[in-house]
């Protein structure tokens, strides 16, 4: 088996979590959607960190987590004042705009 | 670590290809979290999506230190599984744990169009990635001679000395964003305990108690929240029934509960199961009593 096997893991993580942020009504799962394309590249990062025996691209996959632990702790925060407000975490149903 | 690190059998052979030990853990691991992962896609509920997702993240954990990167493995465990995933459970309790997904189009054919864009996305992706001509794999044992954690450090303090700065500048922001976010104006002024206090003193004269409204049903023998305290002379005292039940009735008399104890008749047909009026009339003297505190 070579790294490529880790890469096309890679790929089919994120296209699942693409389909889940496209297909799932509901904030919060819709946002673990999100969390799992970060994951997958972060796996494409450290596989090629080793593919090319270079660090940086695990230093890069470390920047990646800092990144997503930050837009976690904001996207869960805009998604409880939203439910505050109008007592649902669908993403439906948040069109003021359009009205 | 170092213990991790040579437990695992991370060695690339000269041909780029891994070890045999690391395809067997890759074939058991992969397949987990592609599950995992479709778990999020498919489950009804949050909470399993979120504890699908959890399976992923460990996986990952694994993934990692198979691919010569430990510290990264531990980071992952502590901050997704531990951190972000928590939290992510933390808040779905918040909102509601049946909070799941309504099953109607807004946009009609959206799940189609978007399964076929998943499916386009996997197609360009995967042949991208089998197609590429890659020179071959070079492993990390050179960079990861002191250690991998080290490595990682020696980088990140050099050459991304800034950018990890600004990672703290940005986690400030985020923890600040968040408090901002989350932090609800007080509508009313906050009352405190002497302020509460210094109210039931005021109001004495009027309401005639100082202390808390006593207990229902301190009886020896029945603690039923609809059967009413006795005074010392041996009277029922009304307030000590909930506010509720009276108005609505349900509220039982002292000869009630004693005869049928007694007797040891079971108890259907109460005093006056549907007439309301009686019961509110009753609570039309103490009235002014349960003023300050409502059951």
């Amino acid at each position: 088996m070579t790294l490529t096997s880790y890469l096309v893991l890679a790929v089919v993580l994120f296209v699942i979590g693409a389909a889940t942020v496209l297909v799932r009504r509901n904030a919060i799962i819709a946002f673990m959607g999100v969390e799992l394309m970060l994951n997958s590249a972060n796996l494409a990062f450290v596989t090629f960190a080793r593919w090319h025996g270079d660090l940086s691209g695990q230093v890069i996959a470390f920047f990646v987590m800092v990144v997503a632990a930050a837009e976690v702790v904001v996207g869960l925060a805009i998604i409880v004042s939203i439910f505050r407000t109008r007592r649902t975490a669908s993403v439906d149903d948040a069109s003021l705009l359009k009205r | 670590m170092n213990a991790v690190a040579t437990a695992v059998p991370a060695v690339l052979q000269d041909t780029g290809t891994v070890s045999t030990g690391e395809t067997v853990l890759f074939w058991v691991i992969a397949p987990l979290m592609v599950i995992g992962a479709l778990g999020l896609l498919f489950a009804r509920r949050a909470v399993h999506a979120a504890l699908s997702v959890v399976v992923v993240m460990v996986g990952l954990a694994f993934l990692y230190t198979a691919l010569e990167a430990p510290f990264l493995g531990v980071a992952q465990v502590v901050v997704y599984t531990g951190a972000v995933m928590m939290l992510f459970l933390f808040v779905l309790m918040l909102v509601g744990v049946d909070a799941s997904d309504a099953f109607v189009e807004t946009l009609k054919g959206q799940r189609w169009i978007a399964v076929l864009g998943a499916a386009g996305l996997l197609l360009v992706l995967g042949g991208v990635v089998v197609q590429a001509v890659l020179p071959s794999a070079v492993g990390l044992e050179v960079a990861n001679a002191d250690t991998n954690p080290v490595g990682v450090a020696r980088l990140i303090f050099s050459e991304f000395v800034f950018a990890f700065e600004l990672t703290g500048a940005l986690l400030i922001t985020a923890a600040l964003g968040a408090l901002t976010l989350t932090h609800r104006q007080r509508l009313t002024r906050h009352v405190a305990q002497k302020e509460t206090a210094d109210h039931v003193m005021a109001s004495l004269a009027e309401t005639g108690r100082l202390t808390p409204l006593p207990a229902p049903g301190v009886y020896a023998r029945h603690n039923a929240a609809d059967v009413p305290a006795l005074d010392p002379s041996g009277q029922p005292i009304a307030a000590s029934v909930p506010r509720v039940l009276r108005i609505r009735g349900q509220e039982r008399g002292v000869p009630d509960v004693d005869v049928r104890e007694i007797v040891g008749r079971p108890e259907p047909s109460t005093v006056e199961p549907s007439a309301p009026e009686p019961g509110a009339d009753e609570v039309g003297g103490p009235a002014g009593i349960e003023g300050g505190e409502q059951r």
